[in-house]
């Protein structure tokens, strides 16, 4: 799809004017954002600058003082993690959150497992793991191995294919390669890419510039819990974003 | 450095878990050294009689499995089971209650003891290794009280939980015929679920391996019942403690509980987000251990036909915990299965059958089954260390 019919798009999900403090410290102030089909938005910013927050925001394990969210044109609030997961955010955390002595099909189907009876239809899961993972071209060295024994390349691909489960529009993905090697970096990267291009959208938060130029259609900047700048992925140089980041513009760049 | 992983795909088995083999080496060996020593050891009639023996504990055993799986600890259950035996000691003879009322409330106690822990350790977030040292003194207590000024009760001969318990055996057909039950619905399931592999196209296990299985069940369930028959045979209260080793592994490999188990046993944290009810599930394994070392104080009541104030006493506490662990139970939650009861238990049985035939006394015992539960967490820190090796 070209950039132009993605833009014309109406959001999946949007963020409107967010704002959260914890105490006296302004972690999101007035943030908006806007997620579509088809599309990665990069969130950076630099340590301390709302990323994780704005992170707890989608995935509704924090609820913000003030803002709204949009999605298909009706505002709503997100209030717990399961109403998010509802209205089709499904986020990764960093730390993943899998069980490491449970294997990869125990994992994907973790909470959510399927029954026959009160009896885990194991076949089933297996088949729906398999189908899910060849989809998204995941290898692993065996659906039963747990996933104490898979790289952390392939935890973090374990981990997508999870939330993907569930069907979600918008896939948040929170520093999915900070403690990645390059081989593994790279694959992560590869998987992102189609997961955008199986029609969802993506938030990928980073504070890896290069992650961020190689697969994000836009970037948007957060500064000290505000938006510092919205850029297309494609035209903005690295020096661009590294001065909307640390907040010296150079000239000519609009911040909005 | 994370750049010099392995990469994708080619992840080793390193950390490849060995399942019950560990043990069944060990039980092996043992066996062969013990009836080495005395030929007596391997006969028929000491054999039933380990097995006797090894019920009751084995019933405790399981409930210790549940409590480890979910990462926790239970240090009371000897406790629970010594006051489960008095409790039903008093109510067969002093109360006069019918057999199954003393029984039942026996097991009541305990599961009210288990909800108790559960509460504490999730509302008041007690480490559950002190809150069961509580446990186990308060138990102590109430159990002395509860056993009165005498300190000991006998229970009648005639009642019924001591016939079970000491002179009921399965009839020789029904030992046989529930050996070939085991044997034949093992595969029948795995065919079941075969055919639906098939029909999904999952990669399907060679048939052969089926086979050899198959008939290594055969040889694992027929071959000791007829031994034991050639003496009494398999005791009632043998087949019980097997017969819920079965249903808690059922629970724990096939049910969104189980699952449950063992996820919140590996990371709580994950098990939480995932949607998992942790509390529940916390206090669920509490109460089914307790529970299960109520009545596993019950059986050995009825076995040695008395209750006193040793009972589930001295080193029961922790041998059951022993035999979890060298049963192939991680103390560090989320891995095991319910036969590291039986096979666990069996081992550490075994040491005791083996050096009292030997005319020991319990110091070799002691430190027997001490090396052999250091052995047994050795392997199993060594499992947990290898595993992230492979990993971030």
């Amino acid at each position: 799809m070209s950039d132009e019919a993605i833009l014309a798009e109406p959001a999946a999900i949007s963020l409107r004017g967010v704002s959260h403090s914890y105490g006296a410290v302004r972690a999101l102030v007035d943030v908006d954002l806007d997620v579509r089909g088809h599309e990665v938005v990069a969130v950076v910013g630099d340590n301390g600058a709302g990323k994780s927050t704005l992170v707890g925001v989608l995935s509704g394990v924090l609820v913000p003082d003030a803002g709204e969210v949009v999605v298909d044109g009706r505002e709503t609030q997100l209030t717990s993690p399961g109403l998010a997961r509802g209205l089709g955010i499904a986020t990764v955390f960093q730390d993943l959150a899998l069980c490491e002595d449970l294997d990869v099909v125990e994992n994907l189907f973790l909470g959510q497992e399927i029954r026959r009876g009160p009896m885990l239809d194991e076949v089933a899961m297996e088949r729906e793991a398999q189908r899910l993972l060849a989809q998204l071209a995941v290898r692993v060295p065996s659906l039963r191995a747990p996933v104490a024994e898979l790289s952390g390349g392939q935890r973090q691909a374990v981990a997508i294919a999870r939330a993907l489960l569930g069907e979600p529009r918008v896939l948040v993905l929170d520093e999915p390669t900070a403690s990645l090697g390059v081989t593994q970096t790279a694959e992560v990267l590869t998987l992102v890419e189609r997961v955008r291009d199986s029609g969802f959208g993506v938030v990928l938060v980073s504070h890896n510039l290069a992650d961020v130029q190689a697969v994000a259609d836009r970037v948007v900047v957060l500064r000290r819990g505000r938006l510092n700048g919205e850029f297309d992925a494609d035209v903005a140089s690295y020096e661009q974003i590294v001065a909307a980041i640390t907040g010296v513009a150079p000239p000519g760049e609009a911040a909005r | 450095m994370s750049v010099l992983r392995t990469p994708a795909g080619t992840v080793r088995w390193a950390g490849r878990d060995l399942g019950s083999w560990p043990v069944l080496v060990a039980l092996a060996m043992l066996w062969l050294v013990f009836q080495a020593a005395n030929p007596n050891f391997l006969s028929a009639d000491n054999l039933v009689n380990l097995a006797l023996q090894v019920a009751p504990l084995g019933v405790l055993t399981l409930g210790v499995v549940l409590v480890l799986l979910v990462g926790q600890i239970d240090l009371s259950t000897g406790a629970v089971s010594g006051l489960a035996a008095a409790v039903v000691a008093v109510g067969l003879s002093q109360q006069r209650w019918p057999g199954w009322l003393a029984v039942l409330v026996a097991i009541a106690v305990g599961a009210v003891v288990g909800a108790v822990y559960g509460w504490a350790f999730t509302r008041l977030g007690l480490p559950s290794f002190v809150l069961t040292l509580a446990g186990l003194l308060v138990t102590l207590g109430v159990q002395m009280r509860v056993l009165g000024t005498t300190g000991s009760l006998n229970l009648p001969f005639e009642s019924w939980l001591v016939r079970f318990s000491q002179q009921a055996f399965l009839p020789d057909w029904l030992g046989y015929l529930l050996a070939a039950a085991l044997t034949l619905t093992y595969p029948a399931i795995r065919l079941v679920e075969r055919r639906r592999r098939a029909a999904a196209e999952l990669p399907l296990e060679p048939g052969r391996d089926l086979a050899v299985r198959t008939a290594l069940l055969a040889v694992a369930t027929l071959l000791p019942t007829w031994y034991l028959q050639t003496n009494r045979g398999i005791g009632a209260s043998v087949a019980l403690f097997l017969l819920l080793v079965l249903v808690v592994d059922l629970l724990l490999r096939r049910t969104r509980w189980g699952r449950s188990v063992r996820a919140v046993g590996s990371n709580v944290g994950s098990a939480h987000r995932a949607g998992f009810a942790v509390r529940h599930v916390y206090v669920s394994a509490f109460v089914a251990c307790s529970s299960l070392a109520a009545l596993g104080g019950v059986m050995q009541a009825g076995r040695l036909a008395a209750a006193n104030q040793g009972s589930g006493g001295s080193d029961t506490n922790l041998t059951v915990i022993a035999a979890a662990v060298i049963g192939g139970t991680s103390l560090f939650g989320g891995r095991g299965s319910a036969w590291s009861a039986p096979l666990g238990m069996l081992v550490v049985g075994t040491i005791s059958s083996g050096l009292t035939l030997l005319n020991l006394d319990s110091a070799p015992r002691y430190i027997v089954t001490g090396l052999v539960l250091a052995l047994a967490v050795t392997l199993d820190a060594l499992g947990r260390r290898r595993a992230p090796a492979t990993g971030r």
